[in-house]
């Protein structure tokens, strides 16, 4: 506790850190408007004036979802630990350290079991707050447990992803989660249990090129940046400007790469009717 | 004459040094046999030491070397009666990725493989080796039509990576991709791999969910091009040799982390400056290893492709 949090904690009419202004309002970053915080997050993190999705992590994404909020997070698989010793102008594992403070979280992808509008369903979530939600041991490890949890429980695995792709800092071994959940995948398909990919703003590089695209049935959120390449990488090879909403999730559905664009409110009533269509053992009738 | 690679300098100037001293006898006829053979042993040692400790990012530029055999010279080194087959069935031929059936050490194959092309006018009309969806949605057809006839699969990785295109993105590269490496896994029947130049990223691994994953001694193979993590991670692209270094992308680092299962050594001073003694050498352990897949069950070759990829971590 720093000395300015003591006397504030002492001197009850300064404000808390967490209640100075630059808290209380939030800047939407599609249309500018300063909105507060409060109502921003009971609208899930949607800005009222525009509409514009902005980033969530698991907390939130399971309150909102999981029906009266309540689920059960999966333990998360233990895998090794910055397996090349890989040091860039940092050491990876004092970036992992700084990522693990600032979101409580072991690593970039959390699953939790629950129920949605009464059906049964396993459900991860990337967090882009951790190193941009990228692909590692660790992500690669949670999504076949996801898979292996589902499958146990005969329930469908929904999976939101949201990253900015591979772990550069797990060299090869990043890439190789690109096969290892195309198995956990296969694994959910031979059970004949629904996998639900839910694009979530980022979803780009090998995370897309690998899970994020093999769902039964693909969704994103409204505006979600969805793609392969990156956009200055894009700029650089074909040196040409880059058509208006490119790689929005509009624009995938414009092509034929995704099934639907979902309103964040309407996620949770049409997950539960995708369950009871492809669901057997969960189906009303 | 090979081109030198910067870190080849000292080679090229003794080489250049022998090549004085020829032009020097020819037109003054003295003895220089002696002095030759000399300089040439020296040149070859040196050449060994450098290529025993090549540093990752020296690899890449091996790797990388425009005389380096690629697919079209394997084809023809070691795939014979190469019946090659074209197109996705569904938008176009994409020439970055080739294809077809052939016959290995005499024992039927589907091969598809990245080609980069040799010269400008085919670099150009391979795309560099950078292949498209059509690209990997052909691989795909090509997989599934040898999986239904009982033709065991080769792929030969040689790529930077997918393309990067406005197209490319519209047309799914990522769905494509994804959908390849599926089918990779899906095989009953044995898929062997060689990254035999580079294996860049997605586009890579599209073709590589192998049960035998060979690669040259001198071939890179990763998750971004040291230059791309370079500028992401240290913000200069300057920084690619410790990139390379970080990443870990070399044969021998890649055989410890058990990505890979098997090194095919290549000629003293890269693949390039002995091609057919290098495309021989990969003939060779493609044949042994098919032989030892051979007669592997269907639910055998795909249950242990799957554990072993569930296993790497
Ligand atoms: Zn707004």
């Amino acid at each position: 506790m720093s000395w300015l949090d003591r006397v504030r904690n002492t001197i009850p009419f300064i404000a808390r850190r967490d209640e100075t202004p630059d808290n209380l309002w939030h800047k939407c970053a599609g249309c500018g408007q300063m909105l507060f915080v409060k109502e921003y997050e009971e609208n899930q993190s949607v800005c009222p004036k525009c509409d514009h999705h902005g980033r969530i992590g698991p907390d939130a994404r399971f309150d909102a979802l999981f029906d009266g909020g309540i689920y059960t997070p999966l333990p998360m698989p233990a895998v090794r630990e910055d397996p090349l010793k890989f040091r860039d102008q940092k050491r990876y594992v004092d970036r992992l350290k700084a990522a693990r403070q600032a979101t409580g979280e072991q690593d970039a992808l959390i699953n939790a079991r629950g129920v949605i509008e009464g059906k049964r369903a396993v459900v991860g979530v990337q967090d882009f707050a951790f190193m941009g939600g990228s692909m590692g041991l660790g992500v690669g490890a949670a999504f076949v447990a996801g898979a292996e949890a589902a499958i146990a429980e005969r329930c469908p695995y929904i999976i939101f992803t949201a990253a900015g792709g591979a772990r550069m800092q797990e060299g090869i071994l990043s890439l190789m989660q690109m096969p290892k959940t195309t198995v956990a995948i296969a694994m959910l398909r031979e059970a004949r249990l629904p996998y639900i990919v839910v694009m979530t703003d980022p979803t780009t590089g090998g995370v897309t090129a690998s899970y994020a695209m093999l769902g039964d049935i693909q969704l994103a959120e409204p505006g979600a940046l969805i793609g392969f390449a990156g956009q200055r990488v894009i700029e650089q090879t074909i040196r040409e400007k880059l058509p208006e909403g490119f790689q929005r999730a509009e624009y995938l559905l414009d092509h034929g790469m995704l099934d639907m664009v979902v309103h964040r409110h309407k996620l949770r009533e049409t997950l539960a009717s995708l369950i009871d269509y492809l669901c057997v053992e969960q189906a009303a009738a | 004459m090979v081109a030198f690679l910067d870190f080849e300098k000292p080679i090229a100037e003794l080489q250049g040094r022998i090549a004085e001293l020829r032009e020097t006898a020819e037109a003054g006829a003295i003895d220089i046999d002696a002095e030759v053979a000399r300089l040439e042993a020296k040149s070859q040692k040196l050449l060994r030491d450098t290529y025993a400790r090549l540093a990752p990012w020296q690899k890449t530029q091996v790797a990388r070397h425009p005389e380096r055999p690629h697919l079209k010279d394997y084809i023809a080194g070691f795939v014979a009666d190469f019946v090659p087959l074209a197109g996705d069935r569904a938008f176009a031929e994409d020439k970055a990725i080739v294809g077809g059936l052939g016959r290995i050490a005499g024992r039927r194959v589907m091969v598809i493989g990245h080609e980069k092309g040799e010269d400008t006018a085919s670099r150009l009309r391979h795309n560099f080796g950078m292949a498209k969806p059509e690209g990997y949605r052909k691989a795909i057809r090509l997989m599934e039509l040898a999986d239904r006839f009982g033709l065991p699969v080769v792929s030969l990785v040689d790529t930077s990576g997918a393309f990067p295109g406005i197209q490319a993105e519209e047309r799914g590269q990522a769905e494509a991709i994804a959908r390849s490496t599926e089918a990779c896994l899906a095989l009953g029947v044995p898929l062997v791999t060689a990254i035999v130049g580079e294996g860049g990223s997605g586009g890579a691994v599209a073709l590589a969910a192998a049960n035998r994953v060979l690669m040259f001694e001198h071939a890179v193979y990763s998750v971004i091009s040291p230059e791309g993590c370079a500028s992401i991670l240290w913000r200069t692209g300057e920084k690619a040799a410790d990139a390379a270094e970080a990443m870990k992308i070399t044969a021998a680092d890649l055989k410890r982390l058990g990505v890979i299962d098997r090194i095919v050594a290549e000629p003293v001073g890269g693949a390039h400056r002995d091609r057919a003694a290098a495309i021989a050498a990969l003939g060779a352990a493609l044949a042994d290893e098919l032989v030892q897949l051979a007669d592997t069950p269907r639910d055998e070759l795909r249950a242990a492709r799957r554990a072993k990829f569930l296993a790497i971590g």
